[in-house]
C-alpha cells in the first residue's frame, strides 16, 4: 500500500503541475477554473445552511403532518426557518422551537415522537418565559449537541426531567400544589436542620428558617447517662429510627470524649427546679393507669412509638419514644412533665396540669418503655480531663454548637458553605468522584447519599434519606440559581412572610405554657395539625369554647389526632375563652346580628328539606345519628350549641373564604337558603341546652 | 460525553418507534429452572414522577404448573428505551420472586413494560404491566383530588385517613374506573364537577366544586382521572373529513 501511494503522489504532482502550466497559458481556460471556484465557494454557506438540522427536523415534522386529518391547520401555523423567542429582561433567546416545531399544536397530543411532542399543559405561556429558563441549556444553539449538551465549563446542560420542578422554585418560593417533590425538598432542607451549617439567602434578602428543635444541652447529665450519649452519638438511628439527628461517624475514642466533654460541661439545673430524687422510691405506679392517662393526654398526636411490626404509630413533632425508658432519668422525666420548659424554654410539649399522682403514672409508664439490649455493649471508663478537653476540641470541630446549646461554645456563624446559589455552581468548580457522571444534580444527588465519600475529613454527616427523599433535596437545591436573584420585577414572588406572632397579656402567658402554636396557627403563626384559631371568636359560643376546654371531647371523630385535656383551672381558663372571644374575631362577621335561637318552625323546616336534598349535606355531615352516616366533616348534632349563627351563615356562603383549602365546596348559595339552612343548624342544641330552655 | 448525547439522540428516536428491546449489556445468567407461569407480586400501577425511580420496587413470581414458586428461573425486563430497569435481568430467589427498580422515561404518560421467562419448551411467558409517569398537570389532578375528592371517591380506609365510601347512599366512582369514566366527554366531566351530580342527572351526594376549584384546577383533576383510568383512556383528538 505504502509503495502504491509513493508511486502515484509524484506521478499525481507532475500532473498537476503540466496542468498549471498548460491553464496560465489559456487564460480563458482559467477564467472558467477560477469562476467554478469561486461558484463552489459561494454555495458553501446556503449548502450549509440547507443540509442543517433544523431543517431536517423541519422537513420531517412536515411529513409526519402530512397525512393527518388536520393537515391544513397545522401546516397553516407552521413557520419554517428558525424561530426565535427574544424576551431580553429574561436575558432568553431561545430557538429551541426551530427544531421542536409542534410545541404549541393542542392537536398533536398523540404524537410521542421528539422533537414534536407537544408541551404538557403547564400554567405557563412558552411566549412569556421561553425554555432556557426551565429546561436550561443553550437556547441560542441551533444544534441539538449544542442546545442539549454543552461541554463548555460556563454553560448549562439540559436539566433531567426528574428534577425539573427545581425551576418552578426559582420564582415560587411558597409551596405550589403542583410541585410536591420541591416542597418536600424544602421542607427536610428546614427539619433536618440543612439550613443550620448552610445558609440559604432567598432572593428578598430573607434566609431559609429551620423547623427542627435541637434540644439544649446545658444541663445535659440531669437527662440522661453517659452510656446513652455514646450509644446515641455512635448511631442515632440505632436509638430512633426517626432521628433528625445524622449520623457523624465518629470513631469509639472520639465518642467517649465528647461524651465525656458533654457530662463535664453539664450544669445542674437550680436547685428549686431540680428534679426531687424521693419521688424514685415510691411505689410503681399502675401500668394500665399509665396507659389510659397516656392515651387521654393524647401524647401520640405528637410522640410516635415503634409497634410489633417495626412502624412508627403516632406524631412526628416530639421525640419518638420506643426506647425512652433507657434515655431518660425517672426523676428528670418526672421534673419534665410538670414544666418542660425549665428545662428547655423553646420546647413544644405543653405543661399539662398533672397532680402529683397523675406525674408518677405518667412517668412510669413513660419509663417504662426500654430497650435493655441498646446499652449492653456500651462501657465507658471515667473520663480524664484529657479525654475531657479531646471532647472540647471535637464539638468545636464538628460544630455541635450550630445546633445545640452547649455551655461555654460559641455557636459558629457561616459553619458550611452557603447554598443560596448552589443551582447555578459551575462545573468547573466541582471535584467529581471517579466514574460519576459530570453534571450538576449527580453531584448534589451523591453529596447528599454519601457526604464523606468526597472525603474522609469531612465533617458533614451521614444522613439516612431515602432515594425519593435525595431526590427531593437535590430538586430543592437545583432550585437555588443564579437567575433566582436576577429576575425582573414582574416575576418577583416575595417569600412567605414568617409571623412572629405573640398574643398579650396572661392569656399570651398561658398559650405560650400550653403551646397552642405547635399545633393551632392564629395570625399565620403556629403549625397545621389542628384548625387555624384566627377567627375562633367570631366563630363560636363562649360556653361552648369554655366547656370545650374544660373537657376537649372530639369534634371530629375520623380523626386520630386529638385535642388533649390540659387540666386548666376555672380562672385560666376563664383568662383564655374572654382573650378568644374578644381578640380572635374577623371584621366582617358581625357575631350578635344574627340571633342563636328563635326561628321559626317553618324556616327551620325549610332548612332541612335543604340541608337533606338540594345540598346532600348528609353526604358528609349528621345531624340525627340514627339515619345520616357522613362522617367527614364534623357532626352537626349539637351545632346550634357550638357554632355563632352569624358564622354558619358566611360559612355557607363561602366556606374556601373562612378556610381557605377546606373540603367543604363554595357552592354559591343564595342568601335565602343560606339564611334558611342556618335556622335549621342552629336548632340542633345539645340535650341540656334543650332541657334549660324548656 | 459524547456516548450520551448518542443515547440521548437514540432515545428521542427510539420513543417514535415504540417497543424495542434493550441491548443485552450484562453478563448472560443461566436459568437453573424453568417455570410455567408469570405474574405480578406487587409495584404495578404506580404512579411516579417522568425520569425519576418509580417508589416502590417492582417484584414479579414465577410459578410452576402447580403454581407453587420456582427458584432460579431467569426473568428479563424490557420496555419502551428511555425507561431502565436494575436490574434488568435477574434470576427468582427462593420465594420465585424478582425484585427490580424500575426508572420512568422522560415524558409523562402510561408506560407500558414487559417481564418475560421461558418455560421448559423454551416458549417465552410475558407479562404485561403498566407503570405511570405524571407530569405537571396530572401531578396537580393528584394532590387535588387528594384534597377535596379521595375521601369520598377512594374506598381505601386507613385509622388516619377514614374513607367517607361506605357511609354513602349512592357509591361514587373510583378514579380507576375506565368503563364508566372513558365514556364520560371533557366537557361532561368539567360539568359535573362545577356544577355537582345533579348537572348529569346524577346525585346530589356529589356537590358543586365550580366555586371552589379553578378552570385550570378542573382540568388537571381530568388529566389525573384520564391517566389513570383502566382500561386506558384513549384519546381521539379532533376527527376532521380526510382529504
Amino acid at each position: 500500500m505504502g509503495f502504491a501511494m509513493e508511486g502515484i503522489v509524484p506521478s499525481m504532482k507532475a500532473k498537476l503541475v503540466s496542468f498549471c502550466q498548460a491553464l496560465s497559458r489559456d487564460l480563458i481556460r482559467l477564467f472558467g477554473v477560477v469562476s467554478l471556484l469561486l461558484l463552489i465557494a459561494l454555495a458553501i454557506a446556503p449548502a450549509k445552511d440547507h443540509f442543517s438540522e433544523w431543517r431536517h427536523y423541519q422537513q420531517q415534522y412536515l411529513r409526519l403532518i402530512h397525512d393527518r386529518g388536520d393537515a391544513v391547520t397545522l401546516q397553516r401555523h407552521f413557520q419554517g426557518g428558525i424561530r426565535q423567542i427574544w424576551l431580553p429582561d429574561l436575558g432568553v433567546v431561545d430557538r429551541c422551537q426551530s427544531c421542536h416545531t409542534g410545541l404549541d399544536e393542542a392537536s398533536l397530543v398523540d404524537v410521542s415522537t421528539q422533537p414534536f411532542r407537544r408541551h404538557p399543559p403547564i400554567p405557563h405561556r412558552l411566549d412569556e418565559f421561553g425554555c432556557v429558563v426551565c429546561h436550561r441549556g443553550q437556547g441560542a444553539a441551533t444544534t441539538v449537541t449544542e442546545a442539549h449538551h454543552s461541554t463548555l465549563a460556563r454553560e448549562e446542560p439540559l436539566l433531567p426531567a426528574r428534577y425539573i420542578e427545581a425551576s418552578c422554585g426559582q420564582c415560587h418560593h411558597v409551596a405550589l400544589p403542583g410541585t410536591p417533590k420541591l416542597n418536600e425538598g424544602r421542607e427536610l432542607l428546614a427539619r433536618y436542620g440543612c439550613v443550620r451549617c448552610h445558609q440559604i439567602r432567598l432572593p428578598d434578602g430573607s434566609t431559609m428558617a429551620t423547623t427542627d428543635q435541637p434540644p439544649p444541652l446545658t444541663h445535659i447529665a440531669d437527662k440522661t447517662t453517659r452510656e446513652w450519649i455514646y450509644a446515641w452519638l455512635k448511631d442515632p438511628a440505632s436509638y430512633a429510627a426517626s432521628a433528625t439527628m445524622p449520623n457523624f461517624q465518629l470513631s469509639d475514642a472520639d465518642a467517649r470524649d465528647i461524651s465525656a466533654f458533654l457530662m463535664a460541661n453539664s450544669e445542674p439545673l437550680p436547685a428549686d427546679i431540680a428534679p426531687a430524687a424521693a419521688t424514685k422510691s415510691s411505689p410503681a405506679p399502675d401500668p394500665a393507669a399509665g396507659a389510659s392517662l397516656y392515651g387521654e393526654a393524647f401524647c401520640a398526636s405528637c410522640h410516635a412509638v415503634q409497634n410489633a411490626a417495626g412502624n412508627l404509630v403516632g406524631g412526628d413533632l416530639g421525640p419518638e419514644l420506643t426506647r425512652v425508658g433507657t434515655k431518660v432519668k425517672p426523676e428528670w422525666l418526672q421534673a419534665w412533665l410538670r414544666d418542660p420548659r425549665t428545662y428547655n424554654s423553646h420546647t413544644l410539649m405543653p405543661r399539662y396540669r398533672w397532680t402529683d399522682q397523675q406525674l408518677k403514672v405518667v412517668s412510669g409508664y413513660v419509663e417504662s418503655k426500654t430497650d435493655p439490649d441498646f446499652l449492653t455493649n456500651v462501657h465507658v471508663e471515667p473520663a480524664t480531663p484529657q479525654q475531657i478537653a479531646h471532647g472540647k476540641a471535637l464539638v468545636t470541630e464538628y460544630g455541635c454548637a450550630v445546633c445545640h446549646e452547649i455551655r461555654g461554645i460559641q455557636k459558629p456563624e457561616n459553619f458550611a458553605p452557603e447554598l443560596s446559589r448552589i443551582g447555578s455552581k459551575p462545573l468547573a468548580q466541582l471535584v467529581f468522584l471517579p466514574g460519576m457522571q459530570q453534571a450538576l444534580p449527580d453531584y448534589l444527588a451523591a453529596k447528599i447519599r454519601r457526604p464523606r465519600a468526597f472525603g474522609a475529613t469531612l465533617r458533614m454527616p451521614q444522613y439516612s434519606f431515602t432515594a425519593d427523599q435525595a431526590d427531593a433535596l437535590t430538586t430543592a437545591l437545583l432550585s437555588l440559581t443564579d437567575r433566582s436573584f436576577t429576575l425582573p420585577s414582574r416575576l418577583q414572588i416575595p417569600s412567605p412572610q414568617i409571623s412572629t406572632y405573640q398574643p398579650a397579656g396572661h392569656a399570651g402567658k398561658l398559650m405560650a405554657e400550653l403551646n397552642c402554636f405547635a399545633c393551632h396557627r392564629i395570625n399565620g403563626r403556629g403549625g397545621d395539625m389542628a384548625p387555624d384559631l384566627t377567627w375562633e371568636g367570631s366563630a363560636v359560643q363562649r360556653q361552648w369554647l369554655d366547656d370545650f376546654l374544660k373537657n376537649p371531647n372530639t369534634l371530629r371523630p375520623a380523626l386520630i389526632r386529638r385535642m388533649p385535656k390540659f387540666n386548666l383551672s376555672d380562672s385560666e381558663r376563664a383568662d383564655l375563652t374572654d382573650y378568644f372571644m374578644t381578640v380572635y374575631q374577623t371584621a366582617d362577621i358581625d357575631r350578635d346580628s344574627t340571633p342563636i335561637t328563635g326561628y321559626s318552625p317553618a324556616l327551620v323546616e325549610q332548612g332541612r328539606q335543604l340541608f337533606y336534598s338540594k345540598y346532600a349535606c348528609q353526604s358528609c355531615h349528621m345531624v340525627n345519628p340514627q339515619q345520616d352516616k357522613g362522617y367527614i366533616g364534623p357532626p352537626l348534632t349539637q351545632v346550634g350549641s357550638r357554632l355563632n349563627a352569624a358564622w354558619v351563615f358566611h360559612w355557607l356562603k363561602n366556606p374556601q373564604a373562612l378556610r381557605p383549602g377546606t373540603m367543604e365546596p363554595n357552592q354559591n348559595m343564595s342568601d335565602e337558603d343560606a339564611g334558611a339552612l342556618t335556622a335549621f343548624l342552629m336548632a340542633q342544641k345539645t340535650p341540656a341546652t334543650r332541657e334549660a330552655k324548656r | 460525553m459524547r456516548r450520551i448525547q448518542w443515547l440521548s439522540g437514540a432515545l428521542a428516536l427510539a420513543l417514535a418507534a415504540g417497543c424495542t428491546r434493550h441491548p443485552a449489556s450484562a453478563p448472560a445468567l443461566h436459568a437453573t429452572a424453568t417455570g410455567s407461569a408469570i405474574a405480578e407480586s406487587s409495584g404495578g400501577k404506580q404512579l411516579g414522577t417522568p425520569g425519576a425511580m418509580l417508589p416502590q420496587p417492582l417484584v414479579v413470581q414465577v410459578n410452576d404448573s402447580q403454581g407453587n414458586a420456582v427458584t432460579g428461573a431467569l426473568v428479563r425486563f424490557s420496555a419502551p428505551v428511555g425507561m431502565s430497569f436494575d436490574p434488568a435481568e435477574s434470576l427468582t430467589d427462593s420465594s420465585g420472586q424478582v425484585t427490580t427498580n424500575v426508572t420512568l422515561g422522560a415524558v409523562s404518560g402510561r408506560y407500558e413494560l414487559i417481564a418475560a421467562s421461558n418455560d421448559k419448551d423454551g416458549k417465552e411467558l410475558v407479562l404485561k404491566i403498566t407503570e405511570l409517569a405524571a407530569g405537571y398537570q396530572q401531578q396537580l389532578g393528584y394532590e387535588l383530588q387528594d384534597q377535596y375528592c379521595a375521601r369520598c371517591h377512594d374506598q381505601e380506609s386507613s385509622p388516619q385517613r377514614v374513607s367517607n365510601y361506605d357511609n354513602l347512599a349512592e357509591k361514587p366512582h373510583s378514579f380507576t374506573e375506565g368503563e364508566t369514566l372513558n365514556k364520560l366527554s371533557d366537557s361532561d366531566l368539567i360539568a359535573i364537577i362545577s356544577h355537582g351530580g345533579p348537572a348529569l342527572n346524577r346525585s346530589a351526594l356529589m356537590p358543586p366544586y365550580g366555586a371552589t376549584l379553578s378552570k385550570a384546577d378542573i382540568q388537571a383533576l381530568i388529566a389525573y382521572i384520564r391517566l389513570v383510568s383502566d382500561p386506558p383512556w384513549r384519546v381521539t383528538g379532533v376527527v376532521y373529513a380526510q382529504r
